[in-house]
Parts: structure tokens; sequence; C-alpha cells
């Protein structure tokens, strides 16, 4: 079983010329020694430029060997240049010490695409308990594909954020019209401070007639009692589909009698319930 | 027609302007590296600025469907303050080679000391190491002996003049950059520049070749439409669209082009990369608020055509 470092290496280099290829192993040489970042600064910097932007592509087997390499890796939206970063911050790491300053210096000027692979490979880097603050700092821009970078297919967050950092990740996910179903572990780290803090949101939304993304009682559903009981009520009578889907799912994980009850008056969604063939990935907003 | 505005300090505008120049016909602008109206005091406040304007402000151009780019540099200003000057240009190599910086600038001269030449020369040093093109920024005072010093100083380092953009041009000294083939640009800067029809003159006596126009808006009295209004006075006054095309695209594409950071496809064919990063998002819309499209030309517009 290779690791994380062999598969990129491997999967780099069915997709690169030779010439890029020779280029990238001479700088991840230099760098496996090197004692300051200037060296590794440039090589991020040039690895678009020598190497291209597309997409990496890879195979089911190939994010079979990357889960397996490590646990809950996904990357099956990298490009070639994201990669090749990680590739490059992974020779770097070898000196921990130099790797943390480094990496967070690097945060701090990185260009969005840059930003990007640095927040992507936070699972294979060294120590991730001590990125953790720089995770949470990849967080709180204002742009959306950063974010996702940190909270999308990515293990780290729940394996390494506490309880409030899970929550206000989360809950701006729905802020900035982002997804939740690609949040590794949503389910797992549901806790019942997020349910009510989705209800409340949701509240709000209501009182100002704005949209509410469906995936949102998904964080409701395990938790769900009393008042809450009552808004999957509300979204159970809901005129669009995807609502009343979201609130069957919701409902079938509450577990409460009162949900049972409503659940028997959404027929068509308890029937796909059954018959396996509505899932929360399928619960996307209109 | 499509309009390219390469001299633009978006930082200091508002989402109202890039829907005015998104309207107008600007598909890509450039924002040069300046300061801010007062002097940066520590390099951190520089890597802050260098950052937001290779970041965030791409991101939010990109919301308004304008492609942004941008030039790294230490500004003639700030090199007078020599320990920022020795600590932006350490940082100055990790933010040159980020996507979509186009050139090392906007460098050159104000008051003209010896710092300010110090640290210019440095500068093109590293543009001529990184393979970028150079924008000069020409001092607004002693203007004319400032212009010439910028070319000698670029031509004594070895640069080749076709990989030098000097800006804000005037009638003074526009035959001196031409003629020792340099790229001549002009600020359409309201009172303290270029008019627009002054410049329309110019391109009737000079023609369009190695011309481009920028309307360098920034925090003071600007216009950010400087660039399609100018084409519109220059088409009205019967200036062939062949040039009003090179002077308020062309030129600058083929200028700047020469980083391998800047193209037509990326606005005619955006790659997938970019429509991940910049075209998905909301988050100008901050808090979850609705987007709300105004109609375009709505609130600001071309109705003003004359920029004195
Ligand atoms: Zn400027």
């Amino acid at each position: 079983m290779g690791t994380p470092t062999d598969l990129l290496h491997e999967w780099l280099s069915r997709r690169v010329s030779e010439q890029s290829l020779e280029w990238l192993d001479g700088q991840l040489g230099k760098l496996r020694d090197a004692s300051g970042d200037r060296d590794l600064v440039i090589t991020l910097g040039m690895i678009p430029r020598r190497l291209g932007k597309d997409d990496l592509n890879l195979s089911a087997g190939d994010l079979a060997a990357a889960d397996a390499a490590r646990p809950g890796w996904d990357p099956s939206l990298w490009t070639i240049e994201t990669a090749a970063r990680v590739l490059a911050l992974l020779a770097f790491s070898g000196n921990e010490a130099a790797f943390l300053d480094a990496y967070k210096e690097l945060c701090r000027s990185a260009d969005v695409a840059e930003a990007i692979a640095l927040y992507a490979g936070l699972p294979l880097y060294p120590a991730p308990e001590k990125l953790v603050d720089q995770a949470g700092e990849g967080l709180r821009g204002n742009v959306r594909a950063v974010f996702e970078a940190v909270a999308h297919r990515n293990p780290y967050p729940r394996e390494q954020f506490d309880e409030n950092r899970w929550n206000q990740m989360v809950l701006k996910a729905l802020f900035i019209g982002s997804t939740l179903d690609p949040i590794q572990g949503l389910d797992d780290r549901a806790n019942p401070v997020l349910a009510r803090i989705m209800c409340d949101y949701a509240h709000e939304r209501w009182a100002a007639g704005r949209q509410i993304t469906p995936e949102i009682w998904r964080c409701v559903g395990p938790f769900a009692e009393g008042d809450m009981i009552a808004d999957l009520k509300r979204v159970a009578g809901s005129s669009d589909p995807q609502e009343r889907s979201a609130a069957a799912l919701a409902l079938t994980a509450s577990g409460a009698p009162e949900a049972k009850a409503i659940l028997v008056g959404l027929t068509a969604e308890s029937a796909a319930l059954e018959a396996g063939t509505l899932r929360w990935k399928d619960v996307v907003p209109a | 027609m499509m309009f390219i505005d390469p001299h633009a300090h978006m930082i200091s505008r508002t989402t109202d302007d890039y829907e005015a120049m998104a309207a107008a016909g600007v598909v890509a602008l450039i924002e040069p590296a300046f300061w801010l109206g007062q002097p940066r005091t520590y390099v951190g406040s520089y890597i802050d600025y260098l950052s937001h304007i290779v970041g965030f402000e791409r991101f939010r151009a990109g919301q308004f469907g304008i492609r942004h780019y941008c030039t790294i540099g230490l500004n003639s200003k700030e090199a007078n303050n020599q320990e920022l000057a020795e600590g932006v240009m350490e940082i100055l190599p990790r933010f040159a080679l980020k996507e979509a910086v186009v050139a090392i600038g906007e460098i050159g001269y104000d008051e003209q000391t010896e710092l300010e030449d110090k640290y210019f020369r440095l500068q093109l040093d590293l543009a001529k190491e990184l393979a970028l093109p150079v924008m000069i920024h020409t001092p607004h005072r002693d203007k004319k002996r400032g212009t010439s010093r910028s070319m000698d100083v670029c031509l004594e380092h070895g640069l080749d003049p076709a990989m030098v953009v000097v800006d804000h041009n005037n009638e003074e000294t526009v035959r001196e950059v031409l003629d020792r083939g340099f790229w001549a640009a002009f600020s359409i800067y309201p009172s303290t520049k270029m008019g627009n029809a002054r410049m329309v003159e110019i391109l009737r006596q000079y023609g369009a070749e190695r011309i481009i126009v920028d309307s360098a808006c920034d925090w003071g009295i600007s216009d950010p439409l400087g660039v399609p209004k100018t084409a519109r006075l220059a088409l009205d006054s019967g200036v062939p669209e062949e040039h009003v095309r090179l002077a308020c695209y062309q030129n600058a594409l083929s200028a700047y082009g020469q980083s391998g950071q800047i193209k037509e496809d990326d606005w005619l064919n955006p790659p997938a990369i970019d429509q991940r990063t910049l075209y998905e998002g909301n988050s100008v819309l901050r808090g979850g608020r609705e987007a709300r499209i105004e109609e375009p030309g709505a609130q600001r517009g071309m109705d003003k055509l004359i920029i004195e």
C-alpha cells in the first residue's frame, strides 16, 4: 500500500510531461533538505506554470487507494496544481517545526488556488493538532472555494475541531450558500447545540420570508423534540418535494413518538425511505 | 466592444462600480499594487494588502463577471521608509509568482530620492529574474525629467522596452516614450492627469500603436468608467474603431500578456477552476442577503461622458 506521497507522485506522473515531472522531482529533492522556505515559496508559485491547472481526474481505484492510505482522504476534486503543491509541502514537512512556521506564513500570503491546496492537504501534514487555528482561519474568509477546501471532502474538521468550531463551520456553510452533504462526519458530529442553532436560523429566515436549504434539517433530526418537532411538522407540510423529503429523513432520525405520527402522513416519502431510494445527498435546494 | 482597464485600484471602489464597469463592457482589469492614501508603517500591512489584491479582490471582481489581475511592487513613496522597504523587498518574491500577477508595478519615482532610485532598480532586477513585465508610475512633479530617467534606468538594467509600460503620460511625455519603444499608458483621471477629450486628440495625432488607456481609479475623485467613456468619445469623434480597440483593449492584453498570466480565453472561455473559485460563490452578499441584480447602469452609467 502506497503512502500519500507515493500516490500523489504516481498520479502526477500519469498526467504531466516527462520534462515537467523532472522539474518537479528536482524541486522536491531541494525541499527535502531545505532549511529556509524560499525554495518552497518559488516551487509553489511555479507549479501551475510548469504543470498546468487541469483536473487530476482520479479513477475509483485511485480514490480507494487514497482512502486506504489515509482514511477519509478524498482528492476526487483535486487539480494537478493542488496535488503537486501538497506533494511539495509534504516533501518540506520532514522538519516539523520549520513546516509549522512555513505553513502559517504560506496561508497568510496565499492566492485562492494556493489556499485551496494548503487547506485540502490538511489531513496529510504532520502534527495535525497544531494546525487547528490555521484551519479555522481558512473558514474565516469570504471566498467560498477556500472555505470548502477545509469543510468539504476533508476528514480534518471531524477529527480536529471542537464542538463550537464545528458548529460554526456548518452554520457558515449555510450562510455562504454552500452545501452540507460533502462535510465528512456531519451525522457523527451532530449535537443538540447545533440542532438548536439550526432551528433558530430557520425561524430567522422564515420571518424574513427567505428560502432555507432543506439540508438544514439533517442537523436537527436526531435531537428533535418539542418545538423542533413542530418545525419539522411545518416542513413536512411544504408544497416543495425537496422539503418534504428532508422532513421525512429528519423525522426518521428523531425517534420521538410525535415524529413517527407525522411521518405516517408522508406516504410517498415513507415508501421511498423504505425502499432505500431517499438519501440526504438527494435533498438539494431547488 | 470589450474593454480592459489596465490600471484600477479596486480595493478602494464599491460593488456599484463593478456593476457599472461590467455593464459598460469592461471584461478585465489590472490592479497595480500602490499605496493606500497614507503610508503603511509595517511590512505586515503590506502582506495583508498584497494578499488581498491577489485573493479576495480577484474573487469579488469575478462575482460581477470581471476578470481581475494585478501587479506586485513596492511603490516609490513607501520606498523612502527604508526599514519598511527592506521588509517589502524580502516578501515580494512570495507574491510576484501568484496566479494572475501580470507585472512588477507600479514602481518608479515620486520625489526622485536616492532611496526611490535604489528600490526601483532592485525591482527591475526582480522583474528580469522572474521574466515579468514592468508597470512604471511616473511622478506628478517634475514629470518630464522623471519619465526620461525611468526609461534610462530600465535600459541600463537591460530591460527590453517592449516589456515596460510607462504610465500617467501626457502631451509632454508621449513622444519620447513611443520613440524609445516603450508602451505609453494614459490615466484618464479628472483634474490631475488626463481628460478624455485630450486623450482623443492624442489618438488622432499618434494613432494607437503601443498606446494604452486606463482609468487609474482609486480612493480619489476618479471615474471607473474612464476606459469605456474614452472609447465612446473617440468613436463619436471619428477615431477609427481599430485604433479604439487597440488603445482600450488589445494593447494592454499584448503588453501584460507577456507574463503568461492574462489571455483572452480567461473571459471568453473561463476554465473550470475559475468557475469554481470565482463564479459560484455568493460571499459578497454577506449574512445570507438575497442577490438583487440592478438594471445595468441604473445607479452609475455612461450618461456623463466627458472626463476633465
Ligand atoms: Zn495607480
